[in-house]
Parts: structure tokens; sequence; C-alpha cells
């Protein structure tokens, strides 16, 4: 059933900073398959973050390929990288990061207007929200006005919005008390089993459980 | 619903978001878009009422007695002689029109239009226990009727009754009926006349300035500083504007014919001068007024980055879900933008109404406002503010767009 969506070659990530370089990730190489929820573990500074981010095309290897569906990512410029962000990956991140200027209703339509260049008036929006459990009275507040589930909930239903191929997910729950992120591991493999593919990075084994396969990382290299 | 452009509402929102920051980056472009266009106004105001007013003498020549060198005087019949002592009569040699020379004006001026005589003499004056100085004039009785308007009471009928300008019966309290001592007592006997008219304002003009002056008949002033048959200055009225050149040559050729007697003047090289001294003066104050244009282009500059930086993480926020670098800009651009036609927009309104009170109370009257020579400072004012306010917003747009989205994202 399955082929590689996404695939590193030797990749390595090296911060270039005045006290000396950072090499954040050595020599990366492994496969995810269409379909697959992969974890990925690791202690704090490992490089987990910074190897979501090469997947996610926010940053850019600094030797070794990097193939998404069967694109060099190295053969795209910022503007490619950024309509595939919009269109082809969804962003899930530890500290929510909603637009505080809009409502949660507004969050999830950004990328769809962002996309198609008009008002989403399928009500897929409506729809997203409905989803991860969001009703109509909560969707026209301001991101500062809920609570943090409420504000991961509605990231997920934005990350959603343009259906990507991937949802890519850092530490989704390490803002979030116990219960709720139980509830919130819920939408993702519910989002797992319809088909979705999904990695995730965490340091917690219990939210690693979720993951059909989990890849640890220590210093940089997959362990 | 937010429309279809979300950038611009995004931009809205933080404009109104920090709406006190927003409006006093506003106020220093209202304030230049004012000052720009209240100063433009003015001096298009003054040039269009100096130019009107010119206009009612373009038909008109005054011939003087040649002095040599320069061109002659500009303005006002009011400087022909130096009065040493009253009552004398100062007739230093040439510097007079004769009769003869009169007659010849009138011969050659005949079929296009009339010539009349002008005398005028500065003296000094008494009124009550108030001293000063003054032009007087001496017109023939049948002239005065015809150039010169009474406002209130009558035209002199007497050797001893005046009427007076404007300005000096304001300044002296000169009221029908006032008298008015002409002459200097130390230096010999004085002429006491009567105030039998004031006459309405006549403004700038070359032939005759009368709203600082005391106007009576030929024999009055004769009477006073003598000159029979000699003239300060000649005045022509030319019927048909076009005539005017070919009369300014006839009386040339015929009395410089051996040697130059005579200055010839119209009025457009005064006008000439005028305008060009008003559009100089108000150019230069409209620079210095574009110094607040680029005062209020700092503080909008200051407030967008500003803006940037608070929003660096949102930024962030926005490149990691997909937008271009080139909608990062548009926001930022928009948000400059939006000040600068808020701003520009108020000054507009504010300007039309500051502008009025300045050019009426700078020049006098408010008729040429509307013209579009005056008007069109205020789109000009507006365009000027509100594209120092986008060139200004540029820098940081820029500077945002090209933030790194990780680096951002880490922004707290
Ligand atoms: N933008 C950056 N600039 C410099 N160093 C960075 C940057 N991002 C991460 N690092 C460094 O790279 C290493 C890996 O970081 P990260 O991927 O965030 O780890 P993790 O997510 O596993 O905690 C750390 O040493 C971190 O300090
Ligand atoms: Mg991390």
């Amino acid at each position: 059933m399955s082929s590689p969506v996404i695939e590193l070659d030797n990749v390595t990530k090296v911060y270039p900073l005045p006290s000396g370089d950072v090499t954040a990730l050595r020599e990366i190489s492994l496969t995810i398959d269409e379909g697959e929820f992969v974890a990925i573990m690791g202690p704090s500074g490992s490089g987990k973050s910074t190897l979501l981010n090469q997947i996610g095309c926010l940053d850019r290897p600094t030797s070794g390929n990097l193939f998404l569906a069967g694109k060099n990512i190295r053969e795209m410029d910022d503007r490619e990288l950024t309509s595939l962000r919009l269109s082809s990956l969804g962003y899930i991140f530890q500290k929510f990061n909603l637009i505080p200027l809009l409502t949660a209703y507004e969050n999830v339509e950004y990328p769809y207007i962002m996309k198609h260049r008009k008002n989403d008036d399928t009500g897929r929006v409506r729809d997203l929200l409905a989803l991860v459990g969001i009703d109509e009275s909560l969707s026209a507040h301001k991101p500062n006005e809920l609570s943090g589930g409420q504000q991961q909930r509605i990231a997920i239903a934005r990350a959603l919005v343009n259906d990507p191929a991937i949802l890519l997910c850092d530490e989704p729950t390490g803002n979030l008390d116990s219960q709720t992120g139980a509830q919130i591991m819920e939408v993702l493999s519910d989002l797992h089993r319809k088909g979705r593919t999904i990695i995730m990075v965490t340091h917690e084994s219990e939210i690693a459980a979720y993951a059909e396969r989990t890849i640890v990382i220590r210093d940089g290299r997959v362990a | 619903m937010i429309g279809k452009d979300i950038i611009l509402a995004l931009s809205m929102r933080s404009v109104r978001l920090h709406f006190l920051r927003s409006v006093l980056a506003a106020l220093g472009i209202v304030i230049g878009v004012v000052a720009i266009a209240s100063i433009g106004m003015m001096g298009a105001n003054m040039t269009l009422s100096v130019t009107e007013e010119l206009s009612d003498m373009a038909n008109k020549l005054t011939v003087t007695p040649y002095t040599g060198g320069g061109g002659g005087m500009m303005m006002g019949g009011g400087g022909g002689r130096v009065v040493v002592g009253s009552g004398s009569s100062s007739d230093d040699d040439d510097d007079v029109i004769d009769d003869d020379q009169f007659r010849d004006i009138e011969r050659i001026v005949a079929k296009y239009g009339t010539a009349y005589t002008v005398r005028s003499e500065s003296d000094r004056i008494e009124v009550g226990s108030e001293t000063g100085r003054a032009t007087i004039y001496g017109l023939d009785a049948d002239i005065m009727r015809e150039i010169l308007t009474v406002e209130e009471g009558e035209y002199p009928k007497s050797t001893t009754s005046v009427v007076v300008g404007p300005t000096l019966a304001e300044r002296l309290g000169l009221k029908i009926g006032s008298k008015i001592e002409i002459g200097d007592p130390d230096e010999g006997s004085t002429t006491t006349v009567r105030v039998v008219g004031i006459l309405e304002e006549r403004g700038m003009s070359m032939d005759l300035s009368t709203d600082m002056a005391i106007i009576g008949s030929d024999k009055l002033f004769t009477g006073i500083y003598g000159g029979e048959g000699e003239y300060d200055q000649v005045n022509v009225v030319v019927n048909d504007l076009n005539e005017i050149d070919t009369v300014k040559t006839a009386i040339e050729d015929g009395l410089n014919r051996k040697e130059d007697e005579v200055t010839v003047q119209d009025s457009s090289r005064m006008m000439e001068s005028i305008t060009s001294t008003l559009s100089t003066m108000t150019t230069f104050v409209m620079a210095i007024a574009g110094i607040s244009l680029l005062v209020a282009a700092v503080s909008i500059f200051n407030v967008m980055m500003m803006s940037v930086n608070e929003r660096v993480r949102e930024i962030g926020i926005l490149r990691s879900i997909g937008t271009q670098r080139t909608e990062i800009l548009r926001m930022f651009i928009y948000e400059a933008t939006i000040l600068g036609l808020v701003g520009a927009v108020i000054g507009a309104v504010a300007s039309l109404i500051i502008g009025y009170v300045v050019v009426l109370g700078m020049v006098g009257t408010a008729e040429y406002f509307f013209a579009p020579g005056s008007i069109v400072y205020v789109p000009m004012a507006m365009a000027v503010g509100a594209a120092i306010c986008i060139v200004t917003g540029v820098y940081p747009a820029w500077r945002a767009s090209n933030l790194d989205p990780i680096e951002a994202l880490r922004a707290e």
C-alpha cells in the first residue's frame, strides 16, 4: 500500500554561530511512507525540531538531499517551498502559533483564502472546526480568549484546511495538561486512521505510543 | 467574513490594535499636508489676486521723466522730487515733464486713448496734534472723477478741499470735515485743507498710489509747491489693450528723439517681477513646510519598525503556514499606506479649513480660494504626504518579508 512520501538522504544541518558551528543533524537518512504515523523521540536538544523543520520545508539542509513526494526540495526556491507549505504540509506547533489578530474561524480559513484567493463557501472551515470540537460560538473568539486545548484544536483544523498530504506536529501536547493532551492525541489518531501521514515530535513515550513507528534521535543522529 | 483580501484585513486590524500609536504617526502626515497645502494655497491666492489687480491696469502706461540709468521707477507716482522746505517750487532742472511734452504725448495718444497729468509730492502733514508724511497728488478735477472712486463724501470742489486714501484716513482718524495742515511750520508757511471725501481702497498700482495719499486739485498743488506747467508723471489710458505696445513705442519715438527725455512703462514688467518674487517666496516657504513632512516620515518609519519588531513571531507563523514573502511585504506596505491615506485625508480636510483662514488673513480675500491654481495644492499635498508614507514603509516591510521563518518563530 505504501510508497515513500518523505525521503532523507544524508541530511546534515549546521547552524553557524559566532561561538562556533552547531551541528544539529548529522547525516540522517530515513524514509517515511504514505499513511504512516511516525513519532520522533529523543532528549531535549537532540535535533528533533530541526529534523521536523527540514521535512516541513521551513529550512533547508546544509548538505544531503530531502525528497518530498519524489521532489528534491534543494531544487525549489522560496516561492515554491512556501506554496508547498501552504498546500501540501500541515504544521501543528507546541505553542499553537495561531494568528492573534484573527478569530478562531479566520485562523482556520486563512490558509484556505491564501490558496484559493476567496472565502470558504464550501463549509469546510465550519466542518473542520466541528470535527476538532470547536463550536460556532467559540469560533468567533480570538486565540487569547481561548484555552490551550481549544487553541491546539483550532491549530489542527487550520493544518487540515488545505487537505495536506503530510501533517507535522512538534510536541503538540507539550503545552497541555495530560487529559487535554490525550484528547488532542485522539484527534490525531483519528486522522491517521482516515489515512493521513503524520510525523510527530515528542519526548514523552506515552505520547509516542499513539504512533505506529518511533524514530529515536540522539545528538543529531538516528539512534 | 473577512473578505478575500485577508492581508489587507490584517493590516487594518494591526492599525486598529495600535490605535493611539497609529493616530500619532498619522498626525505627523496631517500636519505636513496642512502646512504644504496652506502655504501653497496662500502663495497661489496672493499671485492670483495680485495678477487680477494688476490686470486692471494692463491698459495703462506711465510716462515719467528720464532719470538715466535704470528703467525708471516701478511703482506709484510718489517719488518725483525731493522737497526742500515747503512752498518752494522744487524743480531741479529736467526731472519733470513740461507742458510741451505733455501736449506731444496727448497728440500721440489721441487716437488710442487719453492722457492726463499727475503732480505729486511727499510732505509733512499734521492732523490735530499728530504729524506724519503723506504723498500729496495734484490732479485735474474732471480726471479725478473719472479715475478715482469716493467711498464716503464727495469730490473736492474748491482749492482747499481734498480727498484722502482709506489707509491714511484710518491711520490718522480722518473723517469728512477733518482738517489737515500740509507743510513744515519750521521751514515756511503751511496750508490747511479740509477732507471732503474718503476714497475706496485702490491697492497696489503703478499709475497712482492713493491709499496713503491726499489728493487735491492742480490749483491746490501748484498753490503750495508751484511748478506751473510742470508735471511729475503723465498717465495714459489706452482703449484697446492690443495697442499698448504701439502707443508705448510711439511715445518713446516721439519724445526721446534727440536724447532720452522720458521713460514709458507698462504694467507687464511690474507684474512679472511681483509674480516671480511671490513664487520664489512660496516655493521657499513650502520647502520649509516640507521639513515637517520629513519629520512625519521619520515617525512613520519608527512606527513601522515597531510594528515589524513586535510582530516578528506573527510573521514567522504566517510564513510557516504558507504565506509568501510578497504577501508579508504587501501587509506592511498596506499598513504604511493606511496611515498615509488617513493622514492625507484628514490633512486635506484640515487644509481646506486652515488654508481658508490663512488665505483670508494673509491675502485679505478668499475669492480665489477655490480657483484651480489654488485648490490644486490640496490633492498635491495629499499625494506627497501619502507617497512619503508609502516610501517610508518600504524598508520596514522589506525587512519583515525577509525574516527567516524559523528565526521569526523562535522570537518571543
Ligand atoms: N535556529 C538555530 N540557530 C542555532 N542553533 C539552533 C537553532 N535551532 C536549533 N539549534 C540548536 O540545534 C540543536 C538542536 O535543536 P532542536 O532541533 O531544537 O532540538 P530539540 O527539538 O530536539 O529539542 C540544539 O543544540 C539547538 O541549540
Ligand atoms: Mg524541539
